[in-house]
């Protein structure tokens, strides 16, 4: 409705509703080549037969989603039991992601607080050093941190000269370096969007606060956390979803017994010994927990502001 | 021990200083209890600094605060007995309002049941009882400030201290909440340290005066010694209009000084200490305090020409031009508008002076 402004609509009134479609066309042909093709493509995939060298076979099934969930012996031809091996590894992943995202948000919290706080000119140049590390490989960091953590590293050798421990810590091959990999792969996604929740805030309400008898802890956590809460949530999803998904800090520092998601995936599409179909139905059912963990994380907080 | 005969706030030799900026200049003053006081001065006056100093956001350089006679300077905000209506209100987005004024109280250890009946009671008294379950975004910009002013009342302060709080007002709203203000200092009988630029708001409202210039009281006092009687060429000039005038002080006798204005003009005022025979310096003259007529009145008239009016609702302004660059501003009530109109720009006039409406100004 062209000039519909004009007839009573009020200044809110959508001038714009015959140009919407138009105006519109960029974000859904990104969308559609980057994010719902590809989602359709494994979705369909998922349901195909694998074909053994690689690739699928253009014939319906359900065979991927059985194997994942049931057992039927070697030859298949047992009566089904449940499959725990896959669950496991995705109850381990979510369990690695949830670390690396706590452990993530206990350093990131205070450091985007504290470059925050700094004059304008100091926090470009802690953002920035923040930042530097991401403009290295992702792959060639992970390796570094293994060197780094391994028991003749930098860190065990630290710790020794220093007569904290007495023989090196094993840390290679544990959950915790997973963790630590993690961590340090996605840090500056918790402390980017926090920073952002902690710059807008009015710190005449901390002030308000202390005038009005609260000490410091009560400061932080009756009016500063409750206020930059949306900058935590928003750090918390974007360190959590790509940990879960994560293959090369698992495959790297975690060794064979701490496999994760993210790798049995990979697995399933490398060289000949793949099984995309399988690959797929695993990347559809993280793809759907998800999902579902964010749902649910979002019915929680509009119930909790109401 | 505190002194309940002592002054509500004490201030001793305080300097602030920031880095090479001293924001402060060793002031003193003493504010008595039940007073409602106000700093008054431009922004970057140090009205501000001081008040945070009190509150406790700021350190003191040196010197010291005494709130009925403890020392207070160097307790963190929240052990200080005052609470502050911060400019912007500053409530909490996250709670509601019944939530934001009993919060002080919750900090001070009272049951929730008592911090809840007596954020009730606030809320009532700034007629605010039907909000007490909505979030502040959903108040209006009055609304929210009768929130903090109940905030802050709430915890029964020894000192409330006001930071510009009616600055985001509209004229309409802030003039009634000046009065609203005002009585509630009187009925709560709590000292009131309220910090404006706005010169009017201060007399208006309060007890007494301190004006504030470049981190220095300029001068302390009610509102009328301020506005009738300047010390100084800035307090004169920043309190309400008034006409500036380059004189030499010819003669002094029996209290009374004959000032030369140039141009063969002269006036007579009171003496001043610390202006001496000789002395060139300035003489104030409020514009309402001058007079227009056709025939000169007596032998201090100044002859000269009307140059425009200027219409300002209640008063109508004559701008006068006299012999030798000397420019007036008389100030006439609306209702004597006959007479003022009896002087069509260009007209010649002659402009008398109120007895005893002259001061000479130090500096």
């Amino acid at each position: 409705m062209a000039g519909g402004a004009a007839s009573g609509g009020g200044p809110r009134a959508d001038t714009y509703a015959a140009d919407r479609t138009w105006l519109l066309l960029p974000a859904w042909v990104t969308l559609s080549i980057l994010v719902l093709a590809p989602v359709a493509m494994m979705l369909v995939y998922s349901f195909l037969t694998k074909e053994f060298r690689g690739g699928v076979i253009w014939e319906f099934s359900l065979a991927a989603y059985d194997q994942f969930f049931f057992d039927r012996g070697l030859f298949g031809d047992e009566p089904p039991r449940i499959e725990w091996t896959y669950i496991l590894i995705f109850w381990r992943s979510i369990w690695q992601a949830g670390a690396a995202t706590l452990l993530s948000l206990l350093i990131g919290l205070p450091t985007a607080y504290y470059i925050a706080t700094r004059p304008a000119r100091q926090r470009a140049v802690w953002l920035f050093l923040i930042t530097i590390p991401y403009w290295v490989n992702l792959l060639i960091r992970t390796v570094s941190m293994k060197f780094l953590l391994r028991d003749q590293g930098p860190l065990n050798d630290a710790l020794l000269g220093l007569g904290v421990i007495d023989a090196p810590l094993s840390i290679v091959n544990t959950n915790l370096a997973v963790q630590l990999g993690l961590f340090y792969s996605y840090l500056p996604f918790m402390v980017l969007p926090i920073y952002a929740a902690v710059e807008r805030y009015n710190f005449a309400l901390s002030e308000a606060a202390a005038d009005l008898y609260a000490t410091r802890w009560v400061i932080l956590r009756r009016i500063l956390l409750p206020n930059v809460r949306p900058g935590i949530i928003a750090g918390c999803v974007l360190v959590f979803v790509p940990s879960l998904g994560s293959f090369l800090a698992p495959d790297l520092l975690g060794g064979a017994r701490n496999f994760m998601i993210g790798s049995l995936i990979e697995e399933q599409f490398k060289g000949n010994a793949g099984n995309w179909p399988f690959g797929a139905a695993a990347s559809m059912i993280l793809l759907t927990l998800v999902l579902i963990l964010l749902l649910a994380f979002a019915r929680a907080q509009s119930r909790e502001s109401r | 021990m505190s002194d309940e005969r002592a002054a509500a706030i004490d201030v001793r030799d305080a300097v602030k200083r920031y880095g090479d900026f001293t924001a402060l200049k060793r002031i003193s003053l003493s504010i008595a209890d039940n007073e409602f006081f106000t700093l008054l001065g431009p922004s970057g006056c140090g009205k501000t600094t001081l008040l945070r100093m009190i509150a406790g956001f700021e350190d003191v350089t040196e010197g010291a605060i005494f709130l009925f006679g403890d020392e207070i300077e160097t307790l963190p905000p929240h052990k200080r007995p005052v609470n502050t209506v911060f400019q912007n209100y500053a409530l909490f987005p996250h709670m509601t309002v019944q939530e934001n004024v009993g919060f002080g109280l919750e900090m001070l250890g009272r049951s929730r049941a008592e911090a809840r009946a007596r954020a009730g009671e606030m809320l009532e008294m700034v007629q605010l009882s039907q909000f007490a379950a909505r979030k502040p975004a959903q108040l209006s910009g009055g609304q929210q400030q009768r929130v903090a002013l109940a905030r802050a009342l709430a915890p029964q302060p020894k000192v409330l201290l006001l930071d510009e709080p009616l600055s985001a007002l509209d004229l309409k709203l802030r003039k009634a909440m000046q009065l609203e203000l005002k009585h509630l200092q009187r009925d709560t009988g709590i000292t009131f340290i309220f910090v404006t630029h706005d010169q009017e708001e201060a007399l208006t409202m309060s007890d007494r005066i301190a004006v504030m210039s470049a981190g220095e009281v300029q001068q302390l006092g009610t509102a009328r010694d301020i506005y009738e009687r300047p010390r100084n060429m800035f307090v004169a000039d920043f309190i309400g209009e008034t006409n500036l005038l380059e004189v030499h002080v010819d003669r002094i006798a029996e209290g009374r000084a004959l000032c030369h204005l140039g141009g063969g003009h002269a006036l007579s005022c009171d003496a001043v200490d610390g202006v001496g025979v000789g002395a060139r310096v300035h003489l104030s003259v409020r514009p309402e305090r001058l007079a227009l007529s056709a025939a000169a009145q007596g032998d201090e008239s100044l002859a000269g020409t009307v140059r425009e009016h200027v219409f300002v609702g209640t008063d109508i302004t004559t701008l006068v031009d006299l012999a030798g660059g000397i420019s007036l501003r008389v100030r006439s009530a609306n209702s004597a508008r006959a007479s003022a109109q009896m002087f069509e720009p260009g007209a010649a006039v002659h402009v008398t002076m109120e007895q005893g409406a002259g001061r000479l100004l130090v500096d």
